[in-house]
């Protein structure tokens, strides 16, 4: 599965490996992982509660690996994102990306986290010490993502 | 025909309900003509689902425009812009 939803935390190191075990063409792992943080615009944050929509998750993040493969010469992709309760230095989602070559699996790997920051339904609720909010998009999240969209495309 | 209607996130929160089993008349066929549907219903309805507020809306859970159609047995989901990773 390339694509998992899951309340329970993972390990990158093992999730790494997993994915490029038995496989000598691979001469490349790219990797981001998200943590949470403890303070967001201006207010410490003590708890935060990620909530997504089940069925359309999974849907819009198995659209976006199969676009960044469309896109680059890459071999595997994982992607891990959390749900449910998560506190400050807790991991939220991991994206692995292997190939033959680092370019291409940096490149589909930012690609990966770019779409999913502004097209996998996903929303992030803080608790503060003045009480919880939801967090607010960002438009620099939608100018990242937009870098890749080719010229004549149309924004979903 | 009926259609069945999602709220997600903040916008629970505001409408008071996390969806909605929804009778509609066929001429109410795009995700456009739902939103003022639901907009006419005043109050939270109105404050939440405004021109101008930022909305996503998806069909059968894909992306969908406001031109896009709604037919009979489809899942319409309304929520803020995401913000996960």
């Amino acid at each position: 599965m390339p694509v998992r939803i899951q309340t329970k935390d993972f390990d990158a190191g093992a999730e790494m490996a997993a994915l490029r075990r038995d496989n000598p063409k691979i001469g490349a792992v790219a990797s981001f992982i998200g943590v949470c943080r403890d303070a967001n615009d201006g207010a410490a944050v003590t708890k935060m509660t990620l909530e997504h929509y089940p069925g359309m998750t999974e849907k819009a993040l198995e659209k976006i690996v199969a676009e960044a493969k469309g896109r680059w010469n890459v071999m595997d992709v994982l992607v891990i994102h959390r749900v449910g309760e998560l506190k400050p230095a807790d991991q939220i989602v991991l994206v692995v990306v292997t190939g033959s070559h680092r370019g291409e699996a940096f490149a589909a790997c930012e690609f990966i986290m770019d779409y999913l920051k502004t097209r996998a339904p996903f929303w992030k609720k803080e608790e503060t010490p003045q009480g919880a909010r939801w967090v607010e998009a960002r438009t620099s999240d939608d100018e990242a993502a937009q870098r890749w969209e080719p010229p004549k495309s149309s924004v979903a | 025909m009926k259609i069945k209607i999602l709220y997600l996130a903040s916008l629970r929160e505001q409408l008071g309900k996390p969806g909605e089993d929804l009778e509609i008349s066929p001429a109410t066929s795009t995700v456009a003509g739902l939103r003022t549907l639901l907009m006419n219903r005043g109050g939270a309805w109105q404050a939440a689902l405004a021109q101008g507020k930022a909305l996503r809306v998806a069909v059968n859970q894909e992306m969908a425009q406001p031109t896009t159609s709604v037919k009979p047995g489809d899942e319409v989901a309304f929520f803020p812009p995401v913000t996960g990773g």
